[in-house]
């Protein structure tokens, strides 16, 4: 990748960050109501694998999944506002954290019951087959999600019609509370259950913005090739905890101080650094990014709060809520 | 076209209509292709259409609606199977929680125009796991429509209906009903979704009905009307959405109602359509609402069993004649 490029990936990591700190922030504030599930510290995963998707690729996430929405087309403006309610919310205030959603973009939706998106992706793929797109569809989705049954079902009808789809699994060694390795009886929840189901599983650094866009850009052209689906799983770590209630105090220190040295933000500024940018330029990502989510954080702010008849509308395609004729 | 039709054969010709007119509707299900069906109501689509088109899936039920969901959020009409109504419980996280759901939480972007078929519903011995009506699960979810037609031609205008529906429709074929026969369909048949249809009209009792209710309280009728009872027959036709207006205006010429429900009385869709009656058609009433439901108990393998716990013409004749007497 070219210092062009990384320097883009970068910016937009750093827009991620920033936001995520600003959705923190906000919470303690009472600006943000019910809880928030952040990812800072998995940024690289969504900009690796967004940058090396067609802007027509579908998309499909979890609660989990700001950065995703943000690095598939929503601005932290839209992002800040739904979760502060507002009228300009990206989900009209009707979805909130856990469910941004940009459609017109790809972004099909933030999932909250966990690994039910799985199946959603393998019939997006497969409507990309029928009408011969060559569109791709991706699910990302926690480590958690490997121990349900839509997951294996998902993998398992994705290989037998072949599918363009591709399951990118962020395992932040956390299932909520819990490590993954005490309830999981393989030690790559998702890679290593792919050759079950037929389909090739690897592992990436999902700190490496680099690495997994280099690993998501060859196994989108091989399913855009009818090669079929595949597992990434990309290893990563959440600098909080699991939602806003969790101070995640169960996660050993030397195990935090060990995954914040390896931040994603940091390896793409040495990255840069190896690359030959100067720190000024670098300086000049960081205080753009900053920008944005400052004017962000104020218009989200400034946003008026839903017109409550909003809420009986949008269940039908007609825009109603009427369960009677 | 043939005088009559079959019910399961409708099925499959209701599907087929909409295919040819519609090449974004692709079918999903276990055994629907070669195999035509368990209940052989997918009979020869995929001859005619393809393998293309008519997808067999594995024993995966999330997946298969899960997918249908995928596909609808992405240009295409799914029109998914799952093979008997009690196995929509190990989909369930897509009908309750998923696809209702994701239009009114993403602030109407997305649309999902797919249609869940299953067949509903016992009296043919298949035991606990194979025979409960469960049209009573769809309804306490706000976001699914529901349909579910008595008559053969019903079948192909409300499978047209449903299909070409953008919102999401769980459509429930009864199992007891495959083998029954009736007009067939004009070309170009299509049945409103939300329109009932008064099927006898009566100036004495109203009874509603769905799909496998819809002939014992004809039969019922034809009883009661041998003792002077005349009764009037609203076949709903769907739960949601509900007419309403239909069973008020029946209420309105007989001020006596029951409705006939196999669901199981404990949550049932009676219950739902008496306290919209008690609501705003109370002034009509001249007595007591009763409803015939199915017993609240799994359902029992031998005919003699199951005959107690399901709806029947005798229990309904005999509601009938407690109210005439009020």
């Amino acid at each position: 990748m070219d210092a062009t490029a990384l320097l883009d990936r970068y910016e937009r990591m750093n827009v991620i960050r920033r936001t995520e700190k600003a959705a923190h922030d906000l919470f303690l504030q009472g600006l943000v109501k019910g809880t928030t599930h952040l990812a800072a510290g998995q940024e690289a995963i969504a900009v690796g694998a967004s940058a090396a998707l067609r802007p027509d690729d579908y998309v499909f996430a979890t609660y989990r999944g700001h950065h995703h929405a943000l690095a598939r087309g929503a601005t932290p403006e839209e992002c800040l506002a739904e979760l502060m309610s507002r009228a300009t919310g990206l989900c009209k205030a009707k979805g909130g954290s856990m469910h941004l959603t940009k459609a017109a973009t790809g972004m099909l939706g933030s999932y909250a019951i966990v690994g039910s998106h799985l199946p959603m992706a393998v019939g997006a793929a497969w409507s990309a087959r029928l009408r011969g797109t060559e569109q791709l569809a991706v699910a990302f989705f926690g480590d958690g999600a490997t121990n349900i049954g839509a997951f294996h079902e998902s993998l398992n009808l994705a290989a037998v019609w072949k599918l363009p789809v591709l399951f990118v699994c962020e395992n932040n060694l956390y299932m909520e509370y819990t490590p993954i390795a005490d309830v999981t009886a393989v030690p790559r929840p998702a890679a290593d259950r792919a050759p079950a189901h037929g389909i090739p599983g690897e592992v990436v650094d999902g700190n490496d913005v680099v690495a997994v866009e280099e690993a998501v850009g060859r196994l989108a052209r091989r399913a855009r090739a009818g090669d079929g689906p595949s597992v990434l799983e990309a290893e990563t770590y959440r600098h909080f905890g699991h939602s806003r209630a969790d101070p995640a105090a169960y996660r050993p220190a030397e195990e935090v101080e060990r995954w914040l040295k390896h931040d994603p933000l940091d390896l793409a500024r040495g990255r840069l650094a190896e690359l030959g940018v100067g720190e000024e330029t670098v300086a000049g990502a960081d205080e753009r990014a900053r920008a944005v989510v400052e004017r962000a954080v104020e218009a989200a702010k400034a946003a008026p709060p839903p017109d409550p008849r909003e809420a009986l509308t949008d269940v039908w395609a007609d825009g109603g809520a009427a369960w009677r004729t | 076209m043939a005088d009559v039709i079959t019910y399961r054969d409708a099925v499959a010709e209701g599907i087929a209509r909409e295919m040819r007119r519609d090449a974004s509707v692709v079918c999903l299900g276990e055994d629907i292709a070669a195999a035509g069906g368990v209940f052989k109501t997918t009979t020869g689509l995929l001859e005619e259409f393809g393998p293309g088109r008519v997808w067999d899936t594995p024993i995966s039920e999330q997946a298969i609606v899960g997918a249908a969901m995928g596909a609808a959020m992405t240009g295409m009409r799914p029109v998914a199977e799952i093979m008997f109504s009690d196995f929509l419980a190990c989909c369930w996280d897509y009908l309750a929680n998923e696809i209702p759901k994701v239009r009114y939480m993403t602030g109407g972007q997305v649309t999902v125009p797919l249609v869940v078929r299953t067949a509903n519903g016992g009296g043919l011995g298949f035991g606990a796991q194979h025979s409960q009506a469960t049209e009573n699960w769809a309804l306490t979810v706000p976001g699914l429509k529901i349909a579910a037609p008595a008559t053969p031609a019903d079948v192909v205008g409300m499978l047209a209906a449903a299909i070409r529906s953008d919102d999401p429709v769980v459509f429930f074929e009864h199992k007891g009903l495959f083998a029954t026969k009736g007009p067939p369909p004009p070309p170009g048949h299509v049945v409103e979704l939300g329109r009932a249809a008064v099927v006898r009209e009566g100036a004495d009792v109203t009874l509603v009905a769905l799909a496998s209710t819809v002939p014992l309280p004809l039969k019922a009728a034809g009883v009661l009307a041998g003792e002077g009872i005349e009764a009037e027959v609203v076949d709903l036709r769907c739960l949601v959405p509900l007419d309403a207006a239909t069973v008020l205006a029946s209420l309105g010429r007989t001020s006596r109602l029951v409705t006939v429900e196999e669901n199981p009385y404990q949550g049932g869709w009676g219950a739902t359509v008496v306290s919209v009656v008690a609501d705003e058609g109370f002034t009509l009433l001249d007595a007591p609402v009763r409803r015939v439901a199915g017993e609240c108990v799994p359902l029992p393998f031998a005919d003699s069993l199951e005959e107690q716990v399901i709806p029947t013409v005798d229990k309904i004749v005999t509601e009938v004649r407690r109210l005439a007497a009020y």
